[in-house]
């Protein structure tokens, strides 16, 4: 399998991923960043609300929700193939 | 981790100011921790606003031993970097930045176990402060739950402070809490490793040749200035410092950080540190699963979750409304009572009235509010607690989002429904000013129970009694439904409005924890509830209270002999020629006819004769005025004011045929009548529009800390009523 890149809301629910990047600065990355999500966190997409905004994912072993906007700045890679 | 003393040029040991000592209590959202501040002080708690922002100012006085120490309560975090005025609360007061404020003796910070690695990102940053700090350990039951075990001696060590295990419900670890609190308050200030100790030098040279030069508060502030590229802290420093100071920083941003921003920096080196005692201190056994951690495969199901969603908002709703009833009854009831004894009790006059109409009605009309309030915040503390309300604004963002709201404007503006007061306190869960703002002037414009009499009285008297579709829908159902949508479109249009206009910004963000669900501490939740009440009953109660005794005394005064001297003739004649029962009923016409003459040559009648033009497009005559200008403290009171001037007399009720078909019969001096169709209408509309609440616009007040607000929200709420009152009434003639 490779490993493809592409953003947080792309994960199907259950699926995992890794985050590659945060793309821009200002508030919302680095309350992000607080929240652990930093480059080589762990991500894990729960569920999506209807019509898939927003999102639910797990990180650092607790649950966070946050809109599909905000999921789409950051980058993860999934897939075992490293 | 880099080695510079944090504390190398900190003043000495802070002062207790008076004789109690101060501990500011911080931690993330969702720890427990106003769990652990209610169990450490009880009631006896004090809640403010901070000056110029929302922020509520919540302390406590806890016994440890036999000192006594005032507690801080800060609002939850998950960093010391601020974005908005109302997130600076957390550094000036921990800093003591606020002129008023002192800065704490000694910092506790609430830590989930079950959330380690993510709190310790806010204790790295609060060690760095150079204060003693207590680490308290929420371990509840989370800790036990996931199968993770935390060596807290080590985490002590690691952390250069006392760390404490505790689980509030149970009581465990309190007084260990109590012993390492009066210790940290013997120590001077604390030397820890800093994780940007470049920019904390750069800020003190920066700090220095700033006015107030000398603060640590301000070294603090410039140093959060540096590492937040657009924050709180920068805004307030660019007022302080300028262009030169801006230029400064900018020098500083790219030294230390190269191409990244130091906010990035600086998470990266405090999750390294974090990581490193991460695997010294936690070792995750297996876990276990608990049927709490797979509740949310059900309540934040699309179809599923949805379909909960509107069965708990139900139970809510329907809570405040049908249980609350009883009990409001049982407080009007009490009011008529009280207000009855003391006429009997008292000889008639101006003393009994004040009392009376006054005085009493005025409380009661206070004290009628308070079974919907606590039964709210008992659902609303419940959610919070348990975990569900993360869950229903999740649910609710998209939605809302269409409003130019966010998920946690939900629930405040389904609570307007019933009463705009709770609903208007119920907002403090929006963690956005703007937003926030928003909602408190959209949720005046629900429906709320004191518009339903309204509502009710002019619905059955000037709306027809009519069926469509095989009997199942009947107009005036379909007006009053008609009623509760206007409100609904007025209030999407105001907050749209605002979020396009005076409250324009950069969409906040959505990130909030869906914590696990847990059971809410009992005792905490009857604090915070006895809270809300106290709140209310003091800040809403006192302004309510005095406009009642105002609109008495328009309404009482002046007193003229003449009118007595007329009605004493009359019912002296009524006496002579009429048997007992005959006599009764028309004594309490000819009585009834006295207090609408009294109050038509009083100031309100009076008023309502002025002001009078001013409503004659809208097709009011001088009654309908004064009854609308009676029901500005309190829409309700129209229906007794009306009442009184249509001589029904004052405990008359919406339900009431005499009223309805004294207003049917109501005619100008021409002998056209005065309530039209179209002016009926419009004055529904004007009902359902205008901000009569004297509890409302107190409440408002309070929570946007200020009058700006509450005075825009008459102003404009006053204005749309008007013109859509004119609207009808040209309209329907």
């Amino acid at each position: 399998m490779q490993s493809r890149s592409m953003t947080l809301d792309d994960l199907k629910p259950g699926q995992k991923g890794t985050i590659s990047s945060i793309s821009g600065v200002g508030p919302l990355v680095q309350r992000l960043m607080a929240l652990g999500l930093l480059e080589g966190s762990e991500i894990a997409m729960l569920r999506k609300a209807l019509g898939g905004d927003p999102v639910e994912v797990e990180v650092m072993g607790y649950a966070l929700s946050l809109r599909r906007d905000e999921a789409r700045r950051i980058e993860v890679v999934t897939g075992d193939a490293v | 981790m880099p080695s510079e003393a944090a504390a190398e040029a900190r003043p000495p040991p802070q002062s207790f100011h008076g004789s109690r000592a101060t501990i500011a209590v911080i931690g993330n959202p969702n720890t427990g921790k106003s769990t652990l501040f209610n169990s450490l002080t009880g009631l006896r708690q004090k809640t403010a606003n901070y000056p110029g922002v929302t922020v509520e100012r919540h302390t406590g006085i806890a016994m440890l031993g036999d000192q006594e120490v005032v507690l801080i309560d800060l609002p939850g975090a998950y960093s010391l970097a601020a974005q908005s005025p109302d997130e600076m609360v957390a550094i000036d007061v921990l800093m003591g930045g606020e002129v008023e404020l002192e800065p704490p003796d000694t910092i506790l910070i609430v830590v989930d176990a079950a959330n380690l690695r993510r709190n310790l990102f806010l204790v790295s940053q609060i060690l760095e402060l150079g204060k003693p700090v207590v680490v308290a350990l929420n371990m509840a039951d989370l800790a036990d739950r996931k199968g993770i075990r935390i060596d807290c001696e080590e985490l002590a060590m690691l952390l250069d402070s006392a760390v404490v295990p505790f689980v509030a419900t149970v009581g465990r670890g309190i007084d260990e809490l109590k012993q390492a609190l009066a210790d940290a308050l013997e120590q001077g200030p604390a030397n820890r490793p800093l994780v940007m100790p470049e920019v904390r030098r750069a800020a003190k040279t920066i700090a220095r040749g700033l006015p107030n030069a000398g603060r640590t508060a301000l070294e603090y502030q410039t140093e959060r200035a540096i590492i937040d590229d657009g924050g709180e802290a920068e805004k307030r420093l660019a007022n302080l410092g300028g262009d030169e100071v801006a230029g400064k920083i900018l020098e500083i941003r790219s030294s230390v950080g190269g191409d990244e921003s130091l906010a990035a920096v600086e998470a990266k080196r405090r999750y390294i540190g974090i990581d490193y005692i991460m695997k010294r201190v936690e070792t995750r056994g297996k876990p276990v699963q608990s049927i709490f951690a797979q509740a949310d495969r059900v309540t934040n199901h699309p179809l599923i979750g949805a379909i909960l969603f509107v069965l708990v908002m139900g139970t809510v709703f329907q809570a405040v409304f049908s249980w609350a009833t009883p009990i409001m009854d049982f407080i009007d009831a009490g009011t008529s009572w009280l207000g009855g004894s003391v006429r009997v009790l008292l000889p008639a006059g101006a003393l009994s009235s004040l009392l009376v109409d006054g005085i009493i009605a005025g409380v009661g009309s206070v004290i009628v509010f308070l079974p919907q309030i606590l039964i709210l915040f008992a659902f609303i503390i419940f959610l919070e607690d348990s975990g569900y309300m993360a869950r229903a604004a999740f649910l609710m963002d998209r939605l809302m989002r269409q409003c130019g709201l966010s998920g946690q404007s939900f629930i405040p503006m389904l609570s307007s429904f019933a009463c705009a007061v709770p609903g208007i306190m119920a907002t403090r869960i929006i963690p956005n000013r703007r937003d926030r703002i928003a909602t408190i002037l959209a949720a005046p414009f629900m429906t709320c129970s004191a518009r339903l009499p309204v509502y009710a009285l002019l619905i059955s008297a000037f709306i027809p009694q009519q069926h469509f579709f095989f009997g199942i829908i009947n107009l005036q159902g379909l007006v009053l439904f008609g009623l509760y949508m206007l409100g609904i479109f007025a209030g999407i249009f105001t907050a749209l409005l605002l979020k396009r206009s005076a409250l324009k910004g950069p969409t906040p963000t959505f990130l909030i924890e869906l914590p696990p669900y847990r059971l809410p501490n009992l005792k905490s939740m009857l604090i915070r509830l006895f809270d809300r009440g106290k709140i209310f009953l003091v800040r809403a109660g006192t302004i309510i209270f005095t406009v009642a005794v105002v609109v008495w005394a328009l309404a009482y005064f002046p007193r003229t002999a003449a009118i007595a001297d007329q009605f004493d003739v009359e019912r002296a004649a009524a006496a002579t020629i009429l048997n007992e029962e005959a006599l009764t009923a028309r004594l309490t016409e000819i009585n009834n006819a006295e207090t609408s003459a009294y109050l038509e040559q009083s100031y309100l009648g009076r008023m309502g004769k002025t002001v009078q033009p001013l409503f004659a497009p809208l097709g009011w005559d001088w009654k309908v005025s004064a009854a609308v200008i009676a029901s500005f403290p309190a829409r309700e009171v129209v229906v007794a004011v009306l009442g009184t001037i249509y001589s029904v007399g004052s405990d008359v009720d919406e339900t009431d045929a005499r009223l309805a078909n004294r207003l049917r019969s109501a005619t100008w001096p021409s002998g056209q009548p005065v309530f039209t169709l179209g002016m009926a209408v419009g004055l529904l509309i004007f009902y359902a529009f205008c901000l009569q609440c004297a509890a409302t616009i107190a409440i408002m007040r309070r929570e946007t800390n200020g009058w700006t607000w509450p005075i825009f929200a008459w102003a404009y709420m006053t204005t749309l009523g008007y013109l859509g009152a004119l609207l009808a009434n040209q309209l329907g003639s």
